[in-house]
């Protein structure tokens, strides 16, 4: 099982729904956010381009905020998942640092927190909460070992990348371009 | 011209508009264990050579200090941390790969070693010391005896204290400026020449002061070389390490760097040993200062420098 994440950059819209069903959700503290928007335009006046993301800790293949942990809090969870165990976290700020995403934050109350894929509503069987608030629907979510999931299928039909490969940390949040 | 705007929704406390997660506690903390890694270094190194006598300001008066300089760095490192009820979790498992895990470990093993040291050593202070328990002078008696052994595993252990402040940094690909594996010798080379330097001021024989006035002459040296191949290193390398070297090469950190760091941290006080070696009458106690403050500048302007660096997409 290998849970993956795609982004349709075509039909997003930066609406920042997503974000916002995220920090409701999990419970995110005021003034931060486990996802974001980046808007990138790109060319010379007057042919321009504008991409739009929503971005998210990667969840990557070859995480090195899971190698640089010194006590084991952040760790893979079944199908990939990054997550962080609150109470093995002692703040050390290792692994924000680790980032080449800068995709975590050092949460107010000490512990490190970050996206999870919404790993509670997955066990269900459920989507995470920006996927299934998505009003564009651009959002795709599931396991990329089973051939038949929506994201398997959108993938086999869609050009697609992922930020920064060349940090080596195999990232599997796919945006179709 | 053909231009591309990033804009990003994210406004993350520490995080944006760049990356401040560490502040004065880590680069702090990285000085004091590269400083009592270089004292701890010569002081077992002249012990396992049988040069104890010779060498009394490096082996028995120095590492006085070392037991002060890791409290003092231990205690900056709890305060940086932001779960700190939690920080006993680093010592309920030992992770090869992350090097906070190793330094750790080692912090654990060298401080009470430096204390035992320490320990043994203290009648160059207090002739007249007395334990007043017995168990404590069999314990004494115990580490005079195998001092030797002692020595060698303090001399192991200062070399991955020092090399490990480095490292601790290089390890991070993230940061295109603390990605290179120069960071470790560098690291380790500043902590000697500031060890050799504090020894410098605690040795009350010339002939121990000019020794380590030459050796700190050659660390110097060899960390000049080793900043210019750093640089070599980046400007021969990926976009985003060329921007990150940019930083010192006319970017922000250019001035800092280069006069407290490289001329008044290293070149000043070469020069000053050099003149000393040539029998100019120099105060001790100036090239000294010079040393400590470049080494507690590197470590500042590379904690500072290094979180700014970063990958652009």
């Amino acid at each position: 099982m290998r849970y993956a994440m795609a982004i349709d950059t075509k039909k997003c819209v930066g609406c920042s729904d997503c974000v916002v069903a995220c920090q409701t959700e999990n419970n995110v503290p005021i003034g931060y956010c486990r996802d974001w928007i980046v808007e990138v335009t790109d060319g010379t006046y007057p042919q321009l381009e504008i991409e739009l993301r929503s971005e998210r800790c990667n969840h990557c293949d070859n995480s090195p905020c899971v190698r640089c942990c010194p006590t084991g809090a952040s760790h893979y969870e079944a199908g990939g998942i990054v997550v962080v165990t609150h109470h093995e976290c002692i703040g050390c700020g290792a692994c924000i640092t680790s980032c080449p995403y800068d995709a975590r934050y050092s949460h107010p109350e000490g512990y490190v927190d970050k996206c999870t894929f919404c790993l509670h509503r997955v066990k269900k069987g459920q989507q995470p909460a920006c996927v299934a608030v998505c009003p564009t629907k651009c959002m795709y979510f599931g396991d990329l070992d089973d051939p038949n999931s929506e994201v398997s299928v959108i993938m086999k039909k869609r050009k697609h990348k992922t930020l920064i490969p060349e940090a080596g940390t195999k990232p599997q949040v796919y945006y179709l371009i | 011209m053909r231009e591309e705007i990033i804009t990003s929704g994210r406004l993350n406390p520490n995080i944006d508009p760049f990356l401040q997660i560490w502040h004065w506690h880590i680069p702090l903390y990285l000085f004091l264990g590269g400083l009592a890694a270089g004292i701890m270094f010569f002081a077992s190194l002249y012990t396992v050579l049988g040069k104890e006598n010779k060498y009394r300001g490096a082996v028995r008066r120095a590492p006085v200090v070392v037991p002060f300089l890791l409290i003092i760095g231990l205690t900056a490192l709890f305060f940086d941390l932001k779960h700190k009820l939690y920080f006993w979790q680093l010592y309920t498992t030992i992770r090869i790969q992350s090097p906070m895990s190793w330094g750790a470990w080692t912090l654990m093993a060298i401080t009470p070693l430096s204390m035992v040291w320490v320990a043994i050593h203290i009648r160059e202070f207090f002739p007249k010391w007395d334990w007043k328990f017995d168990i404590l002078n069999e314990v004494e008696a115990f580490f005079i005896k195998y001092k030797k052994p002692l020595a060698w595993v303090i001399l192991y252990f200062s070399v991955i204290l020092g090399i490990y402040t480095g490292i601790l940094f290089s390890a991070f690909n993230a940061r295109p400026l603390w990605n290179t594996s120069i960071l470790g010798p560098l690291f380790l080379t500043s902590g000697l020449s500031a060890g050799s330097a504090v020894i410098i001021m605690f040795s009350q024989r010339q002939k121990e002061r000019i020794n380590f006035a030459k050796i700190d002459i050659m660390l110097i040296g060899i960390e000049l070389f080793l900043i210019i191949h750093m640089f070599m290193g980046f400007l021969a390398s990926t976009e985003v390490q060329i921007e990150a070297a940019n930083m010192f090469l006319g970017g922000q950190y250019t001035a800092p760097f280069w006069i407290f760091v490289v001329i008044i941290g290293m070149i000043l006080p070469a020069i000053l040993e050099f003149l000393e070696l040539r029998k100019f009458h120099i105060p001790v106690i100036i090239p000294v200062i010079l040393v400590l403050f470049g080494s507690l500048m590197l470590r500042f302007i590379f904690a500072y420098a290094g979180q700014m660096s970063r990958w652009l997409y």
